[in-house]
């Protein structure tokens, strides 16, 4: 494959995926609406529940909506890696699976692009979402602004390929429900995204914490939280890179007909 | 086969199992430039299985397949690169258009923005398509949306056409017209061509007929010398007979 042939089907299945996105004219809105609630409304009503320390990045005692803001941008981007991992199922009841894994392109590339195109829209959606809560009170610095973009980027991408993986085991679509309760949910709750983990750690519900810090998504969040405010956190930096690639590659081990799970189900798209 | 033309397509005694069950069993057969060859087989036979070997989704146990020189296992970008695939499942997105299913297709094989434009623009032309261009695949009628997938299949200029059970759904008027339109490929294009079908009455003009049953090929010929071998006067009498009771006593090759 030539270089100019891998940027035209990186351009095709980018642009499937935009253009698709683009006609479900609901779907930009909807994906604002449920981190926008979380904000405006759980935030409100939290506020005095949930109070927070000064713990890094934040140098003062901030509001709770504050806090919460790095955790809603990791919860669109959680959604939006499950709804490309949803995306494939579809694909693959509809058949275009067959055409995507009978292109002439190796398939880790193919799966490279349509990890690139859900990222895109995952951070989109995610700038979208922060130019919103800048207008009602969650302000970054300068170079917050400059660092946040490459760390939504990251994390976008890490659970993106968690999605791939996921559209490997998920069979059909009615399936996903399933993604839901034992995939998105408890990556949510088990991580900081509503409450610094020290608060589990306090309550004494200690296996909680222990889960928290060995959650993926706990460090795509802390990442996306400490570059809001222009730092980098080395450790959830090596831990969102090493879960990409894991991640990744589990998605090529698993679409690939020689090794993967498709040869073990008989499933060929 | 006509041997004075090189074989654009080999499969050489390909094996293939799921679990305990062999669903291919040392299937061979050839296609040259030009040639309409008909794989006939009842439900099960193992068509879908070699369909899925050629199309590079899975991957034989044993044997090799060859496209235009390239081993599907150790080259199979190349080897994909050249065939056309109509498959039997619908493979179109609904909610685009008729073109940009075309032209995602196209980029998918590498082509550039104008060249891309001016090659779904003639496959268009060549289906009779070209008023709706525009038009959401979702809103064609069946036989149309086979067209389209022909249309794409070809939009890359493959050398090998791959048509598993394409007729499935369509009405005779439609089946007729697309068996018309690929045989025209092979005349006009010098495209091989490989059709899976159950159907015998779309094998009757095919140059030569591989009848694969229970995972192996069980007879092999043009369908005059398949109907002569088996003493019959049909070819669905040849069918019938050698797809009955697993195929046993009837001749692995009567062309042979």
């Amino acid at each position: 494959m030539t270089p100019a042939h891998g940027l035209r089907v990186l351009g095709a299945v980018a642009g499937r995926e935009v253009e698709k996105f683009v006609h479900q004219g609901g779907r930009f809105f909807s994906a604002l609406v449920r981190p926008l609630l979380w904000l405006v409304v759980f935030a409100a009503g939290f506020q005095n529940v949930f109070g927070v320390s000064i713990i890094p990045p934040y140098e003062t005692y901030i509001p709770y909506q504050v806090y919460i803001a790095p955790g809603l941008l990791g919860m669109i981007l959680l959604f939006n890696g499950m709804q490309s991992s949803l995306a494939m199922v579809y694909d693959r009841e509809m058949g275009m699976m067959r055409l995507l894994l009978t292109a002439p392109v190796p398939r880790w590339y193919l799966l490279l692009s349509k990890l690139v195109a859900g990222t895109v829209l995952s951070v989109l959606q995610a700038i979208g979402f922060l130019a919103i809560a800048w207008l009602i009170g969650v302000e970054l610095p300068p170079e917050g602004m400059l660092l946040v973009l490459p760390a939504l980027v990251l994390a976008g991408m890490m659970l993106g390929a968690l999605g791939l993986v996921l559209s490997v085991h998920v069979k059909q679509l009615e399936n996903f429900a399933g993604t839901m309760n034992f995939v998105i949910f408890p990556m949510f709750f088990i991580s900081p995204a509503l409450y610094p983990l020290w608060k589990l750690q306090e309550s004494g519900a200690e296996w909680l914490h222990q889960a928290a810090r060995f959650n993926p998504f706990s460090h795509a969040v802390e990442l996306v939280r400490f570059a809001m405010y222009g730092q980098f956190q080395t450790t959830s930096f090596l831990v969102v890179v090493g879960c990409l690639l894991a991640f990744f590659a589990l998605a090529v081990f698993g679409y690939d007909p020689q090794r993967g799970m498709l040869k073990r189900t008989g499933r060929g798209g | 086969m006509t041997d004075s033309k090189a074989a654009l397509l080999t499969v050489d005694n390909v094996a293939k199992s799921y679990g305990a069950r062999k669903a291919l069993d040392g299937v061979s057969l050839a296609i040259s430039e030009g040639e309409f060859v008909a794989l006939l087989g009842p439900n099960g036979a193992g068509k879908s299985t070699l369909f899925q070997l050629l199309s590079g989704l899975f991957v034989a146990d044993g044997g090799h397949i060859t496209i235009c020189g390239q081993d599907i296992r150790r080259s199979p970008v190349k080897a994909l690169a050249r065939i056309g695939i109509v498959f039997q499942q619908a493979t179109l997105d609904l909610d685009l258009s008729v073109e940009r299913n075309l032209m995602f297709h196209a980029r998918l094989h590498g082509l550039g923005g104008s060249v891309a434009r001016r090659r779904v623009g003639e496959e268009l032309a060549a289906q009779g398509l070209v008023d709706r261009r525009g038009d959401r695949v979702r809103d064609l009628s069946g036989g149309n949306r086979r067209k389209v997938e022909l249309a794409r299949a070809m939009v890359h200029e493959p050398r090998v056409l791959l048509m598993d059970e394409a007729t499935v759904g369509l009405d005779p008027g439609s089946r007729a017209t697309l068996l018309a339109q690929v045989h025209g490929l092979c005349a006009t294009r010098g495209v091989g061509v490989l059709w899976a079908s159950h159907l015998v009455d779309e094998a009757e003009r095919a140059d030569r007929v591989v009848l694969l049953h229970q995972g192996r090929v069980r007879a092999e010929g043009t369908p005059a010398e398949l109907i002569a071998t088996v003493g019959v006067d049909s070819l669905a009498g040849a069918f019938a007979q050698l797809t009955e009771g697993g195929g046993r006593g009837t001749p692995d090759n009567p062309k042979s």
